[in-house]
């Protein structure tokens, strides 16, 4: 372990100053040999006798080369791979243009694979090198204590001590209260927005579109309906109030799905003043948090909730069978107007849809 | 009578005799069968002869579940007054003649052919009542409006036969058909006569042009562009994507693991 055999080649280089700069070829991804290691140093220092090496933490060579060796090709074929795949992005970028589903389809389809392949190389290789060619030992690192040091500490309370008197904050109860009083008020000034959360809704939640002779026409073909043209027993249809096709606001309280049966066949809670011929009229806007509660099995006469199971047994006043909904789907009044044509008696007698605290 | 009394007692005269009755059963049955074959054309309305085919036929292979005279058991429903229209949807679905019973008649291919059909169709229609078997212009959606079709699904079917008509679950194992394959006249003849647990659409409460634009809309949703996969009614392949993810975040999991792992020098 002499001097002269120990010291690296650039820092025999530098040593000379100025004058003894060699010309020596770069590899690339390799830093600059001379002036880079010298700003390092003590820039232009006069030559001195280099220090000695200090030991090693790591050895430089791998313990297996042959091993190493293979793993060298595997990691190399993987950058190259990962080469690759990335200019298979770009190519796919450039080659699969868009502007209808299908091209987007394979423009996502070519950009992925070519940026998973990429990537995935690109750490498959890394993952290779680290382990058969990077030596494995194991290091230990103290790490600092997380408090700053006491003389950091102590000139920091200095500074701001400093730094209150020189402000005057305590010298000057005006500016002091006006800054308190202005950041108070800044502090609440948000909580006026709360008022926009109302008003509250008052009797909205009650009421509905439906009101007295308000025939029931078919939602889409807004068609009004007499009982003889829904005479099936075991047919549905989802009907509105007439005139209220284009209010979505109004649609979504008075959606209302009438069935018809054979009038025998109604039980009760089922209230018979409200119907005509069999034909009975439901809400169809399910009492649990409001989904349209309209799966219907003419031969189980259960109105199924698509959104959490309620059942409702439309023959028995649309009564819960199963399912999370607390009370029955509210039933319309209906009757025959002087033309013949389905009409509402008058509103829902209770609040449609998802049932609410209030709800008395 | 001497030749039959020379080889009556020859060995292969038993073989003889079974071969022969054999083939007379089959004249027979397929003179039968022929028969209805060649009444297809017939139009509804129906010749005696082909009720009685009707009969016959129900005798053999839906008697059993719907009673001699389509009265009803207790393993399947009267069909008196249900109509042709009826018949046609479940035979020419292969729900009818079921295999067995269930929640609910699963859709196979057909083993009855259109022949037998129609000629069942005609004796249960013969019995009363019922919708008819809609004719090929009824049911001919060329220029009907898909859009009001598509207000109409959303408001009567999507809710049990989803958006673009994927089919979903019904109560205790009941469930709505996709409607992928179903043809016009089959969705025709669903909507007036209700098969299973579907409600009743009829005529006068969707009307035959209605109905038309219904089908369009149906029709014309099968040719839009599906994203694919497992895709729960046209998602596209989100459950696969969801599967994959789990699967493919516990891989990365174990080889972050790997990579990290302490290993031994060797």
């Amino acid at each position: 372990m002499t001097e002269q055999g120990n010291q690296p080649e650039d820092a025999r280089a530098s040593a000379g100053g100025e004058h003894g700069r060699v010309t020596r070829r770069r590899v690339i991804g390799t830093p600059p040999p001379a002036e880079a290691r010298r700003l390092l140093r003590d820039g232009g220092a006069p030559a001195q006798p280099a220090p000695p090496p200090k030991p090693r933490m790591l050895p430089a060579d791998p313990a297996n080369p042959e091993r190493a060796k293979r793993a060298e090709r595997i990691v190399a074929t993987c950058f190259m791979i990962s080469f690759v795949a990335s200019i298979a992005f770009i190519a796919s970028y450039v080659i699969f243009q868009v502007h209808s589903v299908d091209r987007v389809f394979r423009s996502n389809l070519g950009l992925g694979l070519s940026m998973t392949v990429a990537f995935l190389a690109l750490g498959a290789g890394a993952t290779v090198w680290v382990r058969n060619v990077m030596p494995k030992v194991e290091i230990t690192e103290e790490r600092k204590p997380l408090a700053s040091p006491r003389p950091d500490r102590e000139a920091f309370a200095e500074a701001f001590e400093e730094g209150t008197e020189a402000s005057q904050f305590v010298k000057r109860p005006l500016i002091r209260r006006t800054l308190l009083a202005a950041s108070t008020a800044l502090a609440v000034a948000p909580i006026v927005l709360l008022r926009d959360l109302g008003p509250l809704p008052r009797t909205q939640l009650r009421h509905t579109a439906w009101k007295a002779d308000s025939r029931l026409v078919v939602l889409g073909t807004n068609r009004p309906l007499k009982p003889a043209e829904f005479a099936s027993p075991g047919g549905i249809i989802t009907v509105i109030p007439e005139g209220t096709d284009n209010d979505l606001e109004a649609l979504a309280k008075a959606a209302v799905l009438i069935i018809k049966f054979r009038p025998e066949e109604l039980l009760a809670p089922t209230v018979m003043n409200w119907t005509v011929d069999g034909i009975v009229a439901y809400s169809k806007i399910c009492t649990h948090v409001g989904c349209p509660a309209a799966l219907y099995e003419h031969t189980t006469h259960h109105i199924l909730c698509p959104c959490h199971q309620s059942t409702f047994d439309a023959q028995r006043g649309a009564k819960v069978l199963f399912g999370p909904a607390p009370r029955p789907l509210p039933q319309l009044p209906i009757t025959v107007n002087a033309d013949g044509y389905l009409v509402a008696q008058s509103d829902f007698h209770e609040p449609v849809g998802p049932t609410f605290w209030e709800l008395g | 009578m001497s030749w039959i009394t020379a080889r009556r007692r020859h060995p292969a005269a038993g073989y003889a005799v079974v071969v022969l009755g054999l083939v007379l059963v089959g004249v027979v049955y397929a003179a039968l069968a022929g028969h209805g074959a060649s009444a297809a054309g017939v139009p509804p309305g129906a010749s005696k002869q082909e009720i009685a085919q009707g009969r016959q036929l129900f005798a053999v292979t839906c008697a059993s579940c719907h009673g001699v005279n389509a009265e009803g058991t207790a393993r399947g429903p009267s069909l008196i007054g249900v109509g042709a229209a009826a018949v046609d949807f479940q035979v020419s679905t292969g729900r009818m003649p079921a295999k067995e019973s269930g929640a609910q008649v699963p859709q196979k291919p057909p083993t009855l052919d259109a022949a037998q059909t129609r000629a069942l169709a005609d004796y249960i229609a013969s019995l009363g009542g019922g919708p008819a078997i809609p004719s090929p212009a009824q049911v001919n959606a060329a220029g009907a409006n898909a859009g009001l079709g598509q207000q109409i699904f959303v408001a009567e079917c999507a809710q049990c036969h989803n958006f673009s008509g994927a089919g979903g679950a019904l109560t205790y194992g009941k469930y709505a058909p996709d409607l992928t394959t179903v043809t016009p006249t089959q969705m025709y003849e669903a909507m007036l006569t209700g098969p299973q647990s579907m409600p009743f659409f009829s005529d006068t409460t969707l009307t035959p042009s209605e109905k038309r634009d219904l089908i369009r809309f149906i029709t014309a949703t099968r040719s839009e562009p599906n994203p694919g996969g497992f895709s729960l009614g046209r998602i596209g392949p989100v459950t696969e994507g969801l599967v994959g993810w789990l699967a493919g975040i516990g891989v990365l999991i174990l080889a972050a693991m790997w990579i990290t792992a302490k290993q031994r020098e060797r």
